[in-house]
């Protein structure tokens, strides 16, 4: 019986990896490092953790969370509240329903489907801003801000994979959906 | 009653899916709501951001730390390659300065008997608090930084915030133990300045880039580009005399300032209180609307 129950609280623990990993990438994103102009470039960790669970396991990362992730993120960095959560949930959105063009790929398809749907985000993030604040914005910074975040990707993506091998490596991937 | 699993399969994921997507459409209208409530409820939003930071502060405070133990480390390494020429740059800056202090002496003495003798009112001396930036961000979209000191340690909404160098921002949202800096770079920020030696007055306006412009200059104001920037004190939200930057470029379209601050490099900044109380409380004037509005009612 008892065992039962500690099965059924690790599972629930394990369920909330993905979470705070990327609720550690939204603190990451907004610490200042005193390197000559990173800051305005600093790429949105989360983005990349929130495309990796909505392709592998998005019953771990589910709307609400990334909407929550969102929220914070918001507050955190001082952008419109709103914007970000509208980015995370339409990036969310897009890969959930395109994920099964991505799983089971090489991992260079993996990364090019973040790279597509990260200027993507990119385009949405300034296009939205820039109606928030009724003016047009620089996009430069935000386009070197996704280049940056393209050629981080791996990094981020192999910590990823690594706890998903290591905390989901039972659980059957989920129906594609 | 007898269901098999799969008629009530063939039942429950489709609704599933269809409640699913309603969620996804549900919130993302939400967002939508949001962005309009931060527009129309500024105070709000602020407040609600601020209370957040604050619980954040912490953990925010412990990553910061290893993090500018790094940019220590790299800036460690910058320095060693180019001391000597840093070293030849400050000695000739030493003799320059030594001459200033002479100047700067005899014009105290001056200035001080001169004041005696006028009995002029002493401008009010500011208070200081010094805080670790803990976290930030820069770019197009916002430019804020977070500090790890708040209304517990004296810090108000309003006041001016000063590196070694120069203006840094002011205050927007003070919680118990954190606040967040508006930078001078930020496209809500609007800081009434003066140029040094021609005293002709201007408002400089950030625009989420590098570096902030000058507008409602007079017509006929005659600029040339490294004058010295300084705030004006008019509003009565800065005090008079903070170094603010450097006319960068001038040309028909726009004044740029180079700011003395450099935001990359800064890690503690000075919270200046001078007792100027200019800033329009939005709270108690909201109230104050508020209640009117509902004793009309």
């Amino acid at each position: 019986m008892s065992t039962i129950v500690w099965q059924k609280v690790d599972q629930k623990v394990k369920e909330t990896i993905p979470f705070i990993f990327t609720f550690i990438l939204v603190l990451i994103s907004i610490i200042p490092i005193r390197v000559p102009g990173y800051t305005e470039i600093a790429p949105v960790f989360p983005l990349i953790s929130i495309y990796h669970w909505a392709i592998y396991r998005p019953t771990l990362l589910p709307l609400w969370a990334v909407f929550i992730l969102g929220i914070l993120y918001d507050l955190l960095s001082g952008v419109p509240l709103g914007l970000y959560i509208l980015v995370f949930l339409s990036v969310y959105g897009i890969v959930v329903s395109q994920r099964r063009f991505i799983i089971g790929k090489s991992f260079f398809v993996y990364w090019l489907g973040y790279g597509i749907i990260a200027l993507g985000a990119a385009l949405e993030s300034w296009f939205v801003a820039s109606v928030w604040y009724a003016s047009l914005l620089n996009f430069q910074s935000i386009f070197f801000q996704y280049l940056i975040s393209f050629g981080i990707f791996p990094i981020v993506a192999w910590v990823s994979l690594r706890l998903q091998q290591a905390f989901f490596r039972q659980e059957p991937d989920a129906p594609g959906q | 009653m007898e269901f098999r699993p799969s008629t009530l399969l063939r039942v429950a994921a489709p609704l599933r899916s269809l409640a699913q997507r309603f969620m996804y459409i549900g919130l993302i209208v939400l967002s939508f709501g949001l962005m309009l409530v931060g527009k129309m409820d500024v105070v709000l939003i602020d407040h609600l951001r601020a209370e957040v930071t604050n619980v954040a502060a912490p953990v925010l405070a412990a990553l910061s730390r290893p993090a500018s133990s790094i940019s220590n480390g790299l800036e460690n390494i910058r320095a060693l390659m180019y001391l000597r020429e840093e070293n030849a740059r400050l000695l000739e800056e030493n003799t320059k300065l030594k001459q200033w202090v002479y100047v700067a002496r005899r014009l105290q003495t001056e200035n001080t008997a001169l004041q005696n003798l006028l009995h002029s009112v002493a401008d009010p001396k500011p208070k200081f608090v010094t805080a670790r930036i803990i976290a930030g961000t820069m770019g197009s979209i916002s430019n804020t930084f977070v500090i790890n000191a708040g209304s517990e340690n004296g810090v108000g909404k309003g006041q001016p915030v000063l590196s070694d160098k120069g203006f840094v921002g002011r205050i927007i949202a003070v919680s118990k133990n954190s606040a967040r800096i508006l930078l001078a770079t930020d496209i809500n920020s609007r800081i009434p300045v003066i140029l040094e030696s021609t005293r002709t007055r201007a408002l400089m306006v950030g625009g989420n880039t590098e570096r902030p412009r000058l507008i409602h200059l007079p017509p006929g104001a005659h600029i040339t580009s490294s004058e010295r920037i300084i705030t004006s004190g008019h509003g009565g939200v800065f005090p008079p005399g903070l170094p603010v930057g450097l006319v960068a470029s001038v040309n028909d379209v726009s004044v740029e300032v180079q700011l003395f601050t450099d935001y990359h490099l800064i890690e503690f900044v000075r919270i200046a209180d001078f007792g100027v109380n200019g800033f329009v409380d939005l709270l108690s004037l909201k109230n104050k609307v508020g209640g009117s509005a509902s004793k009309e009612k």
